[in-house]
């Protein structure tokens, strides 16, 4: 599967409380909670994402509480994916968990640019920069973890397996 | 080769010679969900056509992080838990029983050489009583609730070895807070941490959990400590279990191993807005603050607020401080009326609210005003983790909290211990 999409960047250390606060869990609607996606990170975030665009981030993203919340609402703001230096471990585990594709690739990260256009062959790790027209590699998922995110998460997963 | 705690655990829960980096299947002895997490996990577990979870017994579901209620949205949340926990008979903790983190080791759920996970991160805590405890997300939770097993990535192992006796007013909560600040919030990721040494074997039960509990803040996996015999009466003390503790192997492999000498630690204070900007007391000396906590699955128990209560008896908190606390179930709440240590805080001004972790997540019990400073015992300063993003976060020791709260800045505890 290959995706693209405009490049929003972030520092490192993004908590799952900058993600989506505790403040806005009393419902897990998607659509909802996008409308606070990485409030407490940058503001007006909510309102600038468009369908398909990407999240590039510095190390560590994702820290913090275990709210699969977090993950939920950076997809339900159509997000298509999220590349980072690296991720915290449960954030990692849910994202493939409700299906959010997310790569670690530290070279790119250092490379991307504020509102660059970026491609991602999720298949090969392949990650192209269309505005400076650099490539990175990621390492891709193991088999079992692409199968998962392939069928959109845990859930269906299951489902196609029972 | 010899073993790593957490290899030992889940080989032996897998029942397969696991070793780092393996992937395995393993069994759980206990699963745990709060009620930030469990509505979601309740969703998942119909959508995977859940029907009967595999053992009501192993499972508890605990509303902690907003209790009582403080919105309606909330309630219904609370609801369908209540509803789903009495469908399936599972344990089940309501508003005032506690935090959950006190509770499954209080209650004695688990016990030495456990697996169990919660949806909380904090859930590595009970790492402290040899348990491997890790946080998970929802959908997990309903795998796990569903099945009784999980996949596991066996994690490598960080050994701290932790050498010499806390100085007087330093506490296992300075001891962590000074290890995130050296290897810092990512200086663990994916790995298990397995904190040794004499310290460790010198500190109360109650100290270790406060480490283990912030193992989640390097980004460790869980909080391992071998358990002596300080651990197993505590835990005997608690549960009727039978249990096997995990001891790790003289040869097993550690990532990194790191040795520190704690006798001359200072208390410590984490900066807004990340756990890992960590300064030795002397430096945030005098920053004026107006809130306080005391509480929180990191410093909520019996002896921390014991420890407030030595500071404070028979003194007034500062005219432009509020002290807010939390006890972190109702039994440490009971003991503490009992011992008369709530009525010495009570007395001092401070306000106490409901056992929960509504003043550390933010979601109500003491939300700050914009450009206010608040000084917590709890285990996160992030930006808006109190629920105002104009609001910066202190963490210290609950004797560092219950001196600022004299004097209305940052202020350094040992004096009262001299």
């Amino acid at each position: 599967m290959k995706i693209s999409g405009r490049v929003h960047k972030f520092g490192a250390d993004i908590d799952t409380d900058a993600i989506i606060p505790a403040r806005y869990l009393n419902t897990f609607d998607p659509q909802e909670l996008a409308k606070h996606c990485m409030e407490d990170a940058d503001a007006d975030f909510p309102k600038k994402v468009k369908k398909g665009d990407i999240i590039v981030a510095d190390k560590n993203f994702g820290c913090g509480s275990s709210r699969e919340h977090a993950p939920i609402a950076i997809k339900g703001a159509g997000v298509s994916c999220v590349i980072a230096k690296s991720f915290a471990r449960i954030f990692y585990r849910n994202c493939i968990n409700i299906g959010l594709p997310i790569l670690e690739c530290p070279q790119a990260v250092d490379a991307i640019g504020e509102g660059d256009e970026v491609e991602v062959d999720f298949e090969t790790g392949k990650i192209k920069n269309l505005s400076t027209d650099e490539e990175y590699r990621a390492v891709p998922f193991p088999g079992f973890m692409q199968d998962i995110m392939d069928k959109g998460g845990l859930i269906n997963y299951v489902k196609s397996k029972v | 080769m010899g073993k790593t705690i957490a290899e030992k655990i889940l080989s032996s829960k897998s029942g397969q010679d696991a070793k780092a980096n393996d992937i395995v299947i393993a069994d759980l002895d206990f699963i745990m969900g709060q009620d930030g997490t469990s509505p979601l996990a309740i969703k998942a577990f119909y959508e995977m056509r859940g029907l009967k979870v595999f053992d009501p017994l192993r499972i508890a579901m605990v509303i902690d992080h907003s209790a009582p209620s403080p919105l309606e949205g909330v309630s219904e949340l609370h609801r369908q838990m209540r509803e789903f926990a009495q469908k399936q008979g599972i344990n089940f903790y309501d508003i005032g029983d506690g935090v959950c983190h006190q509770l499954l080791p209080e209650q004695g759920h688990v016990v030495p050489g456990d697996l169990v996970i919660g949806a909380d991160s904090h859930t590595c805590t009970y790492g402290a009583i040899n348990v491997f405890s890790t946080g998970v997300g929802s959908t997990d939770l309903a795998a796990g609730i569903i099945s009784g097993k999980l996949w596991f990535k066996v994690p490598e192992t960080f050994k701290f070895v932790l050498n010499g006796k806390l100085p007087p007013g330093v506490f296992s909560k300075d001891l962590i807070l000074y290890l995130i600040g050296d290897v810092t919030a990512d200086g663990a990721t994916y790995m298990a941490a397995e904190y040794t040494g004499e310290t460790i074997e010198e500190l109360s039960v109650e100290a270790r959990f406060t480490i283990s509990n912030m193992a989640v803040e390097m980004g460790a996996k869980c909080g391992l400590m071998a358990a002596d015999e300080k651990a197993i009466n505590w835990v005997r003390k608690h549960s009727r279990r039978d249990f096997e503790p995990v001891k790790a192997d003289p040869d097993a492999v550690y990532a990194k191993v790191k040795e520190y000498d704690v006798s001359n630690l200072e208390p410590q204070v984490a900066k807004p807005h990340t756990v890992d900007n960590v300064s030795p007391i002397g430096e945030v000396l005098g920053i004026p603050v107006q809130q306080g906590v005391i509480g929180t699955c990191t410093n909520g128990r019996l002896e921390d607020l014991r420890i407030a209560a030595q500071i404070l008896k028979g003194r007034k908190i500062h005219k432009n401080c509020r002290l807010i606390v939390a006890p972190s179930s109702r039994q440490v709440m009971l003991e503490a009326i009992k011992e008369g240590v709530l009525e010495i805080l009570v007395r001092a001004g401070a306000a106490v609210v409901t056992p929960g972790c509504g003043p550390c997540v933010g979601t109500h019990n003491g939300v700050p005003s914009d450009g206010e400073n608040v000084i917590s015992t709890a285990n996160r300063n992030f930006k808006g983790r109190m629920g105002n993003n104009r609001a910066f976060i202190y963490l210290g020791s609950p004797a560092t909290v219950a001196a600022s709260m004299l004097t209305g800045k940052i202020t350094d505890p040992r004096e009262f211990f001299v």
